[in-house]
């Protein structure tokens, strides 16, 4: 039998980024116990990787902005799939939330006369992205961990989460390993907040780090919680392309906000060969309107470069597809040219993009204040994951809270830049909130050792296997991650998404048979190993909700249903696990709109 | 295409040595980049540490052929591969395994210094502030907290004096709330006793690996310094404090 320690703490936060950082502080606030476990060190998180911005309509910048316009962007961005509650409550909440940062030590760039400085984005109508020049998500997840670490929090650092543990239908715990000592670990909680980010690691080039591989998604789904819009994967337009050491990182659209175009191998500015009939209005007319946008003329329209990160990505694969890409299959994103236009452009391009003047000299050889870059799509973000009521933050399962990335609703279709950090101040802090009302109201469940011990047994299986099995976990990692950019990546087709779970049932049966060397101290092969399990799990989640939505919307391109179909645009598609254990598909309608909110989203055109 | 020889330092606190490996170079590789090969094709069980791969986390320090490094930004162009390369653990810390070090006493340190304690905001609710201001206290807050400045520093390397001293990489924490603008707390006593600024004698070792390129000796400690010895050592101020008591 696995031994393992045990610790008790009215409210379990599963993850350390923004989210779960926010979500820790609020219910510690509160005056409840509050234990946070991470798979990485404190402040290493995936938030630090955010570039361009907060999301909010401060109107420090545009005193147009105000929370019925950034609600009416976030719904147009998102093709109307969004949960319309926490759309509104991002909007009005966000500001607050930003200032409420300021005051625990955030140091935002500002404006002439003080005021937190805001700049453009793709998709917002105003100068909305509170920033730190392009290193926003750094100070954001540093602001929230000094300001955590005085607030009481039990913070486990290099533990992963195997298993939820419920008492009837109510969350009681979960069960988890620390990596350095490879020992089991029993969490009893009176709620969880699931704050796990995103999947990003199903694909073979993306921005994200080891710790995407939606543990927090397959947790809650094997613990029997709704998942949503699982066919909704972001493919961010810019990532590097070139060397092949580094394609995938994420080049921030900032890049684009100041002024940066994106031109294919003929010098040709694409961005304006298409643009979507709901965002004409709102587009420039020509190259000289657009410069002008970006320099903060409020009467000019934003550039097409501007558009949502969907469409844009798209646009650069039909111009790769169609021969008129980079030399490394890309195309160029070129902010060196804004020399044409700015005294010092050089220093300029320095000071307000410094992570990736540094990024591109210092791993591409490429001085991008001189030259262009090369780009092309990355996957980046999951709009998906577990189905959540908009105020509170619960799941389907009573006690099992998720905000930020792993917690869907919030960007429907397509998530707009910026709003990310906003959303996981926002519903960080309300997950913390009601989970630590759940505990007090609740008090603990009663946690099934059985279960506990059963998932232990089943985690050392590849020890018992070692390496006479034949296969290591990273060959099976690697086969799925190129399988998924392949058959379930920009573009969709249903015969090679029905190729896919095939390929995703035989990677299932491998990743049964993987074994690995050594034992159980720091064992990256075995916690690879372990992986696994949540990689299959939302691969095959976000398979069969792109196969089920027969349609073209937000994130989902299907080259076999390449247009919007009305019905499609009335529903949410929902995974859960069925009695069998088999993976169940459904249609869930989207509840109505209020009149109010419905009024302002015409109003807005 | 070519291949590159390593020499990864393996094993534990009790036992460990350097082994061998080689593997394949392609255009534009770093270190970390040839460290997940050698994971994955013949030491799945090798402890590395990372997370983002593009210089921001902080996660993948090491010494590469002896110099503090993140390994992630550290390519394999700039390096000489006509002979093996070397990558071992920071050495300050305690190993956990093999290029996994014991980074908990940085986390305890931070915990005990003063934290931040902002002035009222404006009457509107607001804060104001000059982005000249900002400007100096970002410098600071660029850090990534890869301890390439604790690895570095003689106090803590070769003196071990974790108990009395702080560290490069918490006087430049403290340095980004004393210099805040919206800051009203006083760190000095700290910074002078427990915190030993004073055991710092202004070699720069941390300057030189900050892969942020903060002038950690010149615009943290310096200033800090000075700030304490205007405190207690000005004989006008010492004058006054004898007064007063």
């Amino acid at each position: 039998m696995a031994e393992y320690e045990t610790h008790e703490y009215d409210v379990l936060v599963i993850g350390a980024g923004g989210a779960g950082l926010r979500a820790a502080i609020e219910a510690a606030a509160s005056g409840v116990s509050v234990g946070m476990v991470c798979k990485s060190l404190l402040g290493k998180a995936h938030t630090v990787m955010a570039e361009g911005g907060i999301a909010a309509a401060l109107a420090n910048v545009d005193d147009r902005d105000n929370w019925r316009v950034h609600f009416a962007d976030t719904l147009r961005g998102g093709q109307y799939l969004n949960n319309w509650r926490m759309a509104e409550l991002h909007a009005k909440e966000a500001p607050a939330c930003v200032r409420e940062l300021e005051a625990w030590g955030a140091l935002f760039d500002r404006t002439e006369d003080g005021r937190i400085l805001q700049r453009n984005f793709g998709g917002h109508r105003y100068p909305r992205l509170a920033h730190v020049g392009d290193r926003t998500g750094l100070e954001m997840i540093r602001t929230l961990q000094d300001h955590g670490i005085h607030q009481g929090i039990q913070v486990h650092m290099e533990r992963a989460i195997i298993a939820l543990l419920k008492d009837g239908e109510r969350i009681a715990g979960a069960l988890g390993y620390d990596r350095e000592r490879g020992r089991f670990r029993l969490f009893q909680a009176a709620a969880v907040v699931m704050a796990t980010g995103g999947i990003g690691r199903a694909y073979k080039i993306n921005s994200n780090s080891w710790e995407y591989t939606g543990d927090g998604d397959s947790l809650a789904y094997h613990a029997g919680a709704a998942l949503m819009d699982m066919e909704f994967v972001q493919f961010h337009p810019t990532g590097m392309v070139w060397p092949p050491g580094v394609r995938g990182i994420l080049v921030t659209e900032g890049v684009r906000g100041e002024g940066g175009i994106l031109t294919n191998k003929e010098g040709r500015r694409f961005m304006f060969d298409e643009i979507p009939d709901n965002y004409r209005s709102q587009t420039a007319e020509t190259e000289e309107e657009g410069w002008r946008y970006t320099q903060g003329d409020k009467s000019a329209r934003r550039p097409p470069e501007l558009l949502t990160r969907d469409h844009v990505a798209r646009c650069i694969v039909r111009e790769v597809r169609e021969g008129r890409g980079s030399p490394h299959g890309g195309v160029f994103l070129d902010i060196a040219w804004i020399k044409e236009r700015v005294p010092k452009a050089a220093e300029h391009i320095k000071r307000k993009l410094p992570s990736m003047y540094h990024q591109f000299k210092q791993l591409a050889d490429i001085d991008i204040t001189q030259h262009p870059m090369e780009v092309g799509p990355t996957t980046h973000y999951m709009m998906g994951g577990i189905k959540v009521d908009g105020d509170t933050q619960m799941s389907t399962v009573p006690g099992l809270f998720a905000a930020g990335e792993c917690a869907a609703g919030l960007h429907g279709a397509n998530r707009l830049g910026g709003n990310s950090l906003s959303d996981l101040l926002v519903f960080g802090k309300r997950a913390g909130r009601y989970a630590a009302e759940f505990a007090k109201e609740k008090g603990h469940g009663q946690i099934n050792t059985d279960e506990a011990e059963q998932a232990a047994r089943n985690a050392l299986e590849p020890f018992q296997r070692g390496t006479a099995a034949g296969e290591g976990p990273y060959q099976v990692q690697q086969d799925l991650q190129e399988m998924m950019q392949d058959l379930v990546g920009i573009v969709r087709r249903e015969d090679e998404m029905l190729r896919a779970l095939e390929g995703i049932s035989s990677l299932r049966e491998r990743a049964q048979r993987v074994g690995v060397p050594g034992n159980r101290e720091y064992n990256p092969g075995w916690h690879t190993a372990l992986d696994l399990e949540s990689l299959l799990t939302v691969s095959e989640a976000i398979t069969r909700a792109a196969l089920e939505r027969k349609e073209s919307r937000g994130a989902q391109f299907r080259d076999d249903y390449p247009n919007k179909d009305p019905v499609s645009g009335k529903i949410n598609i929902i995974i859960q696990k069925g009695p069998e254990g088999e993976m169940q598909v459904r249609r869930e309608p989207i509840p109505e709109m209020p009149a109010e909110l419905q009024g302002i989203i015409e109003e807005m055109g | 295409m070519t291949q590159a020889a390593f020499k990864i330092w393996r094993g534990d606190a009790q036992d460990g040595g350097f082994k061998d490996y080689s593997t394949t170079v392609t255009e534009g590789m770093v270190v970390l980049d040839a460290l997940h090969q050698i994971q994955a094709d013949s030491a799945n069980d090798m402890a590395i540490r990372w997370n983002c791969k593009a210089g921001r986390c902080g996660s993948c320090s090491a010494e590469v052929n002896g110099s503090p490094r993140l390994t992630c930004m550290t390519r394999l162009s700039e390096l000489p591969l006509d002979e093996p390369v070397t990558v071992e653990p920071m050495k300050t810390f305690p190993l956990i395994k093999d290029l996994v070090t014991d980074l908990s006493w940085n986390f305890e340190a931070k915990k005990r210094i003063k934290k931040f304690r902002p002035r009222p905001p404006d009457p509107d609710g607001r804060y104001r502030m000059a982005q000249d201001d900002v400007d100096r206290v970002q410098e600071f807050r660029k850090c990534i907290e890869c301890f390439l400045c604790q690895d570095v520093c003689h106090v803590l390397r070769e003196h071990h004096m974790e108990q009395e001293f702080i560290g490069p990489r918490f006087f430049v924490y403290v340095a980004a709330l004393e210099m805040h603008p919206l800051d009203t707390e006083n760190r000095l006593e700290e910074l002078k006793r427990a915190e030993g600024i004073g055991l710092c004698n202004i070699t720069k070792c941390c300057t030189k690996v900050c892969p942020e390129d903060i002038k950690i000796t010149d615009n943290a400690i310096i200033p800090l310094k000075e700030r304490v010895v205007d405190q207690f050592y000005d004989p006008i101020r010492r004058l006054f404090r004898v007064l007063r008591k």
